[in-house]
């Protein structure tokens, strides 16, 4: 096993945990005003949401540019909605998701990159 | 790369970038810019988390991911005070051990797999970030946050890149959905009531009942 991306593992460590820590540490964001709270408690759908949208509907090609995307992912990702808003269970819409690719991938069905 | 960064898009990315021959400096960048949203979790999570001593939360940090930020931020608002130990749970137990886990599995026979995409492995990401969401959604202003974090971040990814348009949609969409009035009820239910935590119940990841070490735990003041 190679040890040579250790550097790298560092390197990336160095960059990314100021990015988690400013926020827990920082003194006094325990003391911000109630719209800054009320505006904190709304970053996660919001994160999460775009997260899971560029994931399925931007594409970036090997030069870097990226491209709207329409594909069998959003089917999937729609579905496992759908399913954690019926059920409330985040497993069966996980199962679901991959079940609905893997279908749509073993009969053909393809990615249109625009 | 996995325990020290332990910030899967990041690394999904870096060995692309690693095999396409880019350089460490510039790999770098991207991963700090890719990871800047975890500036809006450190953030969101801070008020909960101000009773737990420096170097705890020092710890804590390193193990914020989306799937720690989403699971501890919603067991907190279901609950009505902050668990420090259900963090640690979800944080550990289910996140960063199985990732490492799978992290060595995958050095040790990833390779057998093809094309992981044919067993549908690549919608697990984006259909787990989108399910997480969902169960930090109790109202039309998480609803109108999220849809506008999608739409904005998406925008924005297709005219500059996919890091990009997170932050900016997870910086915009609560912005917008400050603007939707909390009028609903459903929406004011005060956090650690029994309407609360039906609100936020998702079966399978936390249960909140009377009569449990949970319940029985004196609440401490939420954060708004």
């Amino acid at each position: 096993m190679s040890t040579e991306l250790v550097g790298l593992a560092l390197l990336m460590f160095l960059v990314t945990y100021p990015s988690r820590a400013v926020g827990l540490l920082a003194p006094g964001i325990d003391r911000l005003p109630p719209i800054a709270l009320a505006y904190l408690q709304l970053v996660g759908p919001a994160v999460l949401t775009a997260i899971a949208a560029i994931s399925v509907m931007v594409a970036t090609d090997a030069a870097g540019d990226t491209h709207f995307q329409i594909g069998i992912e959003w089917l999937a990702v729609g579905a496992c909605l759908a399913v954690v808003v019926w059920r409330r269970n985040l497993f069966l819409g996980l199962a679901a998701a991959v079940l609905i690719a893997v279908i749509a991938r073993a009969i053909g069905v393809p990615s249109v990159i625009l | 790369m996995s325990v020290f960064a332990f910030a899967g898009a990041a690394q999904f990315a870096a060995v692309g970038y690693v095999v396409a021959g880019v350089s460490w400096p510039a790999i770098v960048l991207l991963t700090a810019l890719l990871n800047a949203r975890h500036l809006l979790y450190s953030a969101a999570m801070a008020p909960w988390l101000r009773g737990v001593p420096f170097p705890r939360r020092a710890a804590a940090a390193h193990l914020l991911t989306d799937e720690a930020f989403a699971l501890a931020i919603g067991h907190f608002r279901r609950l009505g005070w902050p668990d420090e130990w259900g963090y640690w749970l979800g944080a550990i137990v289910s996140t960063f051990i199985p990732w490492n886990l799978a992290t060595l599995a995958g050095v040790l026979l990833g390779g057998q797999i093809v094309d992981p995409g044919q067993f549908g492995l690549d919608v697990v990401f984006p259909a787990a970030m989108i399910g997480l969401a969902v169960g930090l959604m109790s109202g039309r202003r998480e609803v109108v946050a999220a849809a506008t974090g999608a739409v904005v971040g998406v925008i924005v990814a297709l005219l500059t890149s996919g890091a990009i348009g997170i932050v900016v949609g997870g910086i915009v969409g609560p912005f917008a959905g400050l603007l939707v009035p909390s009028r609903a009820s459903h929406e004011t239910a005060p956090l650690g009531t029994p309407a609360s935590a039906e609100r936020y119940a998702m079966p399978g990841m936390h249960a909140v009942g009377s009569g449990s070490v949970d319940a029985a735990r004196p609440p401490e003041e939420p954060p708004s």
